[in-house]
């Protein structure tokens, strides 16, 4: 079992440790809904260092990318970021990830330099197929083991984060990152991105630089930054109907089935897929992921059937939680072509009933 | 680990006691609720479903679930008896606040109570001792 830099940090404070993707990861350090809310009101501050790290550089790095990935890098500047997914050869998806395009300081003349962050549970796979494909005059560099990544997450994560660092947060738009230092630590990526919908701020550093930024955030009596585990993280993305790898995603599942038609860019003439995501666009999919909200208080479980007003079976539930700001069981899944209008009424069956539940638009929250 | 030495216990995580406040010569009452290490490993409850007040239910039948944040888990019978009481506290038409049992796994979030078949089946049942050893 891996462990990540904080481990010891995350024990100290009581965190409920659980096994993710290979990793001990903090589940909880108070209650989900706690540190649910201190994101949405506040500030949460989560060690996401089990996620992946490559570095594409070289010549031809733009052309790799272009290959594996669903979104269109050439129309990234140095300093911005994109989130993307990788495709398989029968319209799947190997994973989904964020592309940076980095500065090119420590690149050779004609070099180009990408950052891809991909799934913990996906480095192996992902590394594989990136190596496979590569038949270009570039390196693929797996920076996973010695990157550290913290998310700082809520609207007032820049309040949070402001004293620690030189330059003005404001200038770090949305989906933009810079390189500075932070509580004397140089080299952080500092990142507008997160997967909560709350606003705020990824940093990447190594897992040194990680440990004394944890510490300077987390000391003295600060009441406005909370520890948040994974059992937030995923309350927080489903509100905002953002997919996880695994569940609402996965080898089998098309772009264009996830909702995620916004970064398959099929006017980019090649990439893994295209000519399959070209004729779903054309004959429409066979399967939409919906978001839905349940009548009861029955929370929906990855797994559950979901049938038509008729007990016709359409889907099946990718992803469930009791939303802790609408205060209401949601889910996602995928149903039948036809069925994923909004206001359709479904059933989720839980093998031993039924419950009432409505699709809606994403993100449930608005 | 909060672990009374009153109580018994099953594998499933439940506890189980006479309460010989509303037990009479021709029924005894018992009441059942989750250990403290199960509402540990559940974490925060947000519902808690018992449909089955009013039947007669044998050992290691579903009496009810509890839904929390991460998972679902079915509530079992420890032993046979008809279940005569959901906790007013954890249902949602009355108390609605399942987080009791979070709270006070052993007091004010007590799940059911049953007037059981046999009061001798409680003596087949796990020690605060025995329970230990199935945690640990």
């Amino acid at each position: 079992m891996h462990v990540t830099a904080l481990t010891s940090r995350h024990k100290a404070l009581g965190a409920k440790m659980t096994p993710f993707a290979g990793f001990q990861m903090p589940l909880v350090y108070s209650t989900v809904s706690e540190e649910h809310q201190a994101v949405r009101n506040a500030c949460g501050i989560f060690d996401v260092s089990h996620m992946g790290e490559f570095i594409i550089k070289g010549r031809e790095a733009l052309e790799l990318v272009q290959l594996i990935s669903s979104n269109d890098a050439a129309t990234l500047d140095i300093g911005e970021a994109q989130y993307s997914c990788l495709p398989n050869h029968h319209g799947g998806i190997v994973d989904d990830l964020l592309i940076y395009r980095l500065d090119e300081d420590q690149c050779a003349e004609g070099e180009q330099s990408f950052m891809l962050v991909v799934n913990a549970s996906n480095i192996e796979k992902d590394l594989q197929w990136l190596e496979t494909h590569n038949r270009f005059d570039t390196r693929i560099i797996n920076i996973s083991d010695k990157t550290g990544l913290l998310a700082v997450q809520g609207p007032k994560a820049a309040e949070v984060l402001q004293p620690y660092i030189e330059m003005d947060l404001k200038d770090i738009s949305y989906y933009t990152f810079r390189k500075t230092s932070v509580e004397g630590c140089d080299n952080v990526l500092l990142s507008a991105t997160g997967y909560t919908g709350a606003g705020g701020f990824e940093l990447y550093a190594t897992s040194e630089s990680i440990v004394k930024i944890w510490d300077a955030l987390l000391d003295g009596q600060r009441a406005d930054i909370t520890p948040c585990g994974l059992g937030a993280r995923d309350t927080l993305r489903l509100e905002m109907g953002y997919c996880l790898y695994g569940n609402d995603i996965d080898n089998e599942t098309s772009p264009l089935e996830a909702g995620l038609g916004w970064i398959t860019k099929l006017k980019k003439p090649v990439f893994h897929g295209r000519e399959i995501f070209l004729k779903q666009k054309e004959e429409g999919v066979v399967k939409n992921l919906v978001g839905f909200v349940v009548k009861d208080r029955r929370v929906p479980r990855k797994g559950y059937r979901i049938m038509n007003g008729e007990d016709i079976d359409i889907g099946t539930v990718t992803s469930g939680t009791f939303s802790p700001t609408l205060e209401k069981p949601i889910g996602m899944g995928y149903v039948k072509r036809g069925y994923n209008k909004t206001g359709q009424e479904i059933l989720i069956s839980t093998g031993r009933k039924s419950l009432q539940a409505t699709i809606v638009k994403t993100p449930f929250l608005k | 680990m909060n672990l009374p030495a009153k109580l018994k216990y099953t594998n499933e995580h439940e506890w189980i006691k006479i309460d010989p406040e509303v037990s009479t010569d021709d029924q005894t009452v018992a009441i059942i609720g989750i250990t403290d290490f199960a509402q540990q490993e559940l974490g925060e409850l947000v519902y808690v479903e018992v449909e089955t007040v009013g039947e007669q239910l044998a050992k290691d039948e579903v009496f009810g679930t509890v839904e929390a944040v991460k998972t679902t888990s079915d509530l079992f019978m420890p032993v046979a008896g008809k279940v005569i009481a959901f906790n007013p506290e954890l249902n949602e038409a009355e108390g609605d606040n399942p987080g009791m049992v979070n709270e006070e796994p052993y007091a004010s979030g007590w799940i059911i109570k049953i007037a059981l078949d046999n009061p001798a089946d409680l003596e087949g049942l796990l020690s605060a001792e025995d329970y230990q050893a199935v945690i640990s």
